[in-house]
């Protein structure tokens, strides 16, 4: 891929995209991957985790029920242990959104619903930012939208463009996630190029995966991703954060991730504010690892909360 | 009444597809057995050597970047042309000494070496090089290329043979050169130079100088763009010590008897170079 | 900038997050007090009874003393070789061969651990490499030849070659074991005995290397190893019984050794120095770029005779790319070696911390910038920190002269004639590296570059099937591949 250029909405100045090398990024997040982390630091790393987490349930079996329970978990992740600190949000339907301002009430725990044909994005303009402004109206604080990938597979960058300008004003004062899919895109030149698009169109956080299709995040995926984030930053003075979702399942994962983005991106990036791990199973590995910090000996599952 | 006196050929350089006389002003006679002298041949002097090694520098990159199919029939065009001599150089090596029969046979054999080597130009790289399978996503191949300026002490005998066994199989791969000779074995190898200036052969790629090989010697294996120098022609009572200056710049020093047809002579100037790529999407 | 990556280091460690000193264990490793010279498949004292220290240039404490070959030793060597090779060797099969060989890359295998540890502490080379790059590839070129060894006649096809009998090697202190990979493992499967050299201030994996040919039966005197410094090398050198030598280290030495060499019409091998240009075009893949050449110039503490020394960036993203690349220096780990998350080790030995500092010092007064980021250096031992030279020209000698430290010279290009122009302006030609997405560019480029590795779109790769070797003052010659062999075989039959 040439090095091309997308226009930034704010400023209509245009953006430079760089190619991407796959090797070579793949041997970059290898090598990352081998960083060890002190055991003293091994608490800050696991509460960073968590505080950078949004539980996440997007079934279409979910309940008001189910809901609460996860929001529960949100707020305190180990009822046994008041110092493990809340996670960043719970990550819902439009439909549970309600349910989910009123069980996390007082918390800091945000609200983020998926919107605007999720997890396909293939309605009209008009349908998607109606059911954007609707969750928004049920109280989301962020909306999780996808780009719309056969636009912009086909080439119509200016329509997925354009759906994501619409998305950011319907949002409001909401924050804006977009999804990019990665694993629909076909290559870490989509990728980055669909990273580009998303924060000139104004995305506040670009967003890995919707985890309803088996390919979701990696960690060079998402080193692809943060390079992007730092480009961009350094093209626009504009920081837009990442979130990394599905396949993340341990906490050693997470940590993983977490020196992806610090090394990438340094430390401004290291809070909920700027970096998300969206996951449903990955709190209960965290809090295992957790107790095993507290009490010298290895935990069980039976010994956390399930959802 | 004019004609009948022979009009004698002068013996001069082959530098840069010019013919020169030595910049020195010197020659040496060189004489038939019978003690009868044939020419006063230029003798050329270090300047005139640096002067070779400019043009065969000059020459070098256009002459390797030509496609090896160009090469090849730049090549055997010059066989063409030296069957077209053949005559020629029966009675240049009769005159040297040479009797009828291997005369004959020496040309024989030179142009069907000529021709052999210039066969080689678009095959010896399939042959050397690979393409090598490393552990990683990684496109890795070897390709053989021109070490760059050759120099040659040619052989002296068989004066024709002996040259062209050197002198092709360096400048099939795109090497230049720059040849020297001495004593008889310099007519054939100034003819040699008549023939390659009216062929397609691009100036400066052969340089012949003719003199005193002990002299220049030193001056070529310590010269610092001569990449490689083919020794194998000096005579054995070269003091050994004259050629240590070839370390100055890492110099290819090869000597070697082999008089057959060869891929090693081809490969004693040729460097291998290596390329990676990563395979990705 | 409006990137927050912040310049003031480790960016994790603010957050109250470090990486864990996590030192290898030196357990494994049983350092003796004395080593002797391996001969004739044991360990012998020199004869002059003469020795030398080799020290852990991390802290600067002694790890053991180890004996100092004189040119009686040599000569002992050179015998037990010369015996070898007439008795065992020479006679041996093929396949044989090839069995001894499989061995040694599989007890390398075993030990990998011990022997990266050992590496590690003796050259100062961060544990991550050591065990990463340094053991697999030692393992993967015994592997690799230990194949060779029953198929020579398929490699050249219309030769008849034998072997050349005793060989002298002398290897650097850069890749201790692996150096002495590349040497053993071709020249004992084309049939050949070896005397080899290590450097004298990294002799301990070597050493190491001999048990593990005990272990294995290698027939005694096949393979010999002596130890000490210059001397120890001319006596191989100028030693009459043997019969090709082989070279890795720097132009300098090369040259004399070629001197003594080739009056003497004698096989001789040669991988010497380099000054590797590093060309960033500006269509790259630059963050793929910036850990290219990051890796070019860093790794080994570029203590790498194909390091990408001098950074050619092109023009229109100069500026942007200097910036990020000093961001990124500014995460490296320079530190103890032994731990894992480092990734800049000490500095070989006292003399070349000298010379780094030396040059680099040069480079100032000749008016470049120098750019050092902000990691403190260990007190003891020979530290040098990542150091990026800018405003240099052509002709300043950071330019010309190969500094062999982790120190990269910068410069700039408008148009790839200019930087062909500037990459092949060297009395070297070992590697070159290009960054472009535009193929027909790479070709364009790697068809012109003056040198024997060219890395597009990436950097300082290596692999036992791919050769490896310079262009001009780099030396002549290849290791690895098909082409590695023929070093290491001669024409037999009456043909020289």
């Amino acid at each position: 891929m040439p090095t091309s250029t997308i226009t930034f909405r704010e400023t209509g100045s245009s953006i430079k995209v760089t190619p991407v090398d796959e090797v070579s990024l793949e041997a970059r997040a290898a090598s990352l991957a081998t960083r060890s982390i002190k055991t003293t630091s091994k608490r800050a790393a696991l509460n960073l985790a968590i505080r950078c987490m949004d539980l996440t349930t997007l079934e279409g079996a979910d309940t008001p029920e189910k809901v609460a329970s996860l929001c529960q978990k949100a707020k305190r992740p180990d009822p046994s242990n008041h110092d493990v600190p809340s996670v960043a949000a719970v990550c819902i339907y439009p439909e549970m959104v309600h349910h989910a301002v009123e069980a996390t009430e007082g918390s800091n725990v945000k609200v983020a619903s998926v919107a605007g044909a999720f997890p396909s994005g293939l309605s009209t303009i008009e349908a998607r930012t109606a059911d954007i402004s609707d969750a928004v109206k049920r109280g989301a604080d962020e909306i999780d939208i996808v780009l719309n990938r056969s636009a912009f597979l086909a080439g119509d960058e200016q329509r997925a463009f354009e759906e994501i300008v619409a998305s950011k004003d319907a949002c409001g004062e909401a924050h804006l996630k977009v999804i990019l899919e990665v694993g629909e895109l076909g290559s870490y030149d989509k990728i980055r190029q669909a990273s580009m698009l998303a924060m000139a169109a104004g995305a506040d956080f670009i967003k890995t995966s919707t985890g309803k299709i088996p390919q979701a995040s990696t960690l060079p995926r998402v080193l692809c991703m943060a390079e992007a984030v730092r480009d961009f930053a350094q093209q626009t003075n504009i920081s837009v954060g990442i979130k990394a979702a599905g396949g993340i399942r341990t906490a050693k994962q997470a940590w993983h991730y977490l020196v992806v983005i610090g090394e990438t991106l340094g430390t401004e990036w290291l809070c909920p504010e700027m970096f998300r791990i969206g996951a449903s199973s990955l709190l209960n590995d965290v809090l295992l690892q957790l107790k095993r910090l507290d009490s010298g000996s290895y935990s069980g599952p039976d010994y956390v909360t399930v959802d | 009444m004019t004609g009948k006196i022979p009009i004698a050929k002068t013996y001069k350089l082959f530098i840069n597809g010019a013919f020169p006389r030595s910049e020195s002003g010197r020659t040496f006679s060189v004489s038939n057995p019978e003690g009868e002298l044939i020419a006063n041949v230029s003798h050329a002097s270090r300047k005139d050597f640096r002067e070779a090694v400019r043009a065969a520098r000059a020459a070098q990159f256009p002459w390797a970047s030509r496609t090896a199919y160009n090469r090849g029939q730049i090549l055997y065009r010059v066989a063409e042309m030296l069957e077209s001599r053949k005559t020629e150089f029966v009675d240049l090596l009769k005159s040297i000494g040479v009797n009828s029969r291997s005369a004959t046979r020496e040309i024989e054999d030179s142009i069907q070496r000529w021709v052999w080597y210039a066969g080689w130009s678009d095959k010896y790289s399939q042959i050397l090089g690979s393409v090598n399978p490393v552990s990683g996503p990684y496109f890795n191949f070897t390709v053989p290329e021109p070490t760059g300026v050759v120099g040659i002490i040619a052989p002296t005998e068989p004066s024709m043979l002996g040259l062209i066994s050197r002198l092709v199989p360096a400048i099939v791969s795109g090497n230049t050169v720059v040849v020297v000779s001495e004593g008889k074995s310099s007519l054939t190898s100034v003819t040699i130079g008549e023939v390659l200036a009216t062929s397609d052969m691009p100036a400066g790629v052969v340089n012949i100088l003719t003199g005193d090989q002990t002299d220049l010697l030193p001056w070529m294996v310590g010269h610092l763009d001569v990449n490689a120098v083919d020794i194998s022609g000096i005579s054995h009572e070269t003091d050994m010590t004259l050629i240590e200056e070839a370390a100055s710049n890492v110099k290819r020093v090869v000597s070697r008897q082999v008089n057959e047809e060869s891929l090693e002579l081809i490969s004693d100037f040729l460097e291998m170079k290596t390329v990676w790529h990563p395979i990705g999407r | 900038m409006g990137n927050s990556n912040s310049k003031d280091g480790s960016s994790l460690k603010d957050f109250g997050i470090e990486y864990a000193s996590a030192i290898e264990s030196t357990s494994l490793v049983n350092i003796k007090d004395k080593y002797g010279l391996f001969i004739d498949g044991n360990f012998v004292d020199s004869s002059s009874g003469k020795s030398f220290k080799t020290l852990d240039p991390s802290t600067e404490k002694p790890l053991a003393i180890v004996a100092e070959a004189s040119s009686d030793d040599v000569d002992r060597a050179v015998s037990a070789a010369g015996v070898s090779y007439e008795k065992y060797w020479k006679r041996m099969p093929g396949a044989d061969r090839a069995r001894y060989l499989f061995r040694i890359a599989r007890h390398l295998q075993e030990r990998a651990r011990e022997f990266a540890v050992l590496e590690t502490l003796d050259g100062g080379k961060p544990i991550k490499e050591s065990r990463d790059v340094d053991l697999p590839l030692a393992a993967a070129h015994f592997f690799y030849h230990a194949g060779w060894a029953d198929k020579l006649e398929y490699a050249f096809p219309q030769r008849k070659l034998e072997p050349h009998g005793v060989i002298g090697q002398i290897i650097p202190w850069n890749f201790p074991l692996l150096m002495a990979a590349w040497k053993l493992a071709p020249a004992l499967a084309c049939g050949n005995t070896v005397v080899l050299k290590p450097a004298e201030t990294t002799p301990l994996t070597a050493l190491l290397l001999a048990e593990v040919i005990r272990e294995v039966d290698l027939p005694p005197g096949v393979v010999n190893i002596v130890t000490g410094a210059g001397g120890t090398g001319s006596a191989i050198v100028e030693h009459p019984e043997v019969k090709k030598l082989a070279f890795t280290g720097s132009t300098e030495v090369g040259k004399l050794i070629q001197r003594s060499a080739v009056k003497r019409n004698l096989p001789l091998t040669l991988e010497l120095g380099g000054k590797a240009p590093h060309i960033i075009f500006e269509d790259a893949a630059l963050d793929q770029a910036i850990e290219g050449v990051i890796n070019g110039i860093f790794f080994n503490q570029g203590h790498v005779c194909c390091a990408g020394s001098r950074l050619l960036v092109q023009e229109s993203i100069a500026d942007n790319f200097i910036d990020r690349l000093q961001t990124r220096i500014e995460l490296l780990r320079v530190g103890n070696p032994l731990d894992k998350n480092t990734d800049i080790g000490a500095i070989n030995s006292k003399a070349q911390l000298e010379r780094i500092d030396q040059l680099v010092k040069a480079g100032i007064d000749e008016g470049a910038e120098v750019f050092k980021p902000s990691c403190s250096l260990p007190e003891n031992g020979y530290w040098y920190p990542p150091t990026v030279l800018t405003g240099v020209q052509q002709s300043h000698r950071v330019a010309r002269e190969e500094i062999f430290g982790p120190v990269l010279v910068v410069q700039t290009f408008r148009t790839p004639e200019e930087a062909l122009e500037k990459a092949n302006n060297t009395p070297y030609g070992l590697s070159a590296g290009i960054w472009t997405e535009k193929g027909s560019l790479i070709h364009w480029m790697a068809e012109r570059l003056r040198a024997g590795v060219i890395w597009a779109n990436t950097f300082n790769k290596f692999d036992p099937t791919s050769p490896f070797g310079g262009y001009k003052e780099s030396g002549f010659g290849r290791e690895g591949g098909m082409q590695g062999l023929a070093a290491y075989l001669k024409n037999s039959g009456g043909r020289s």
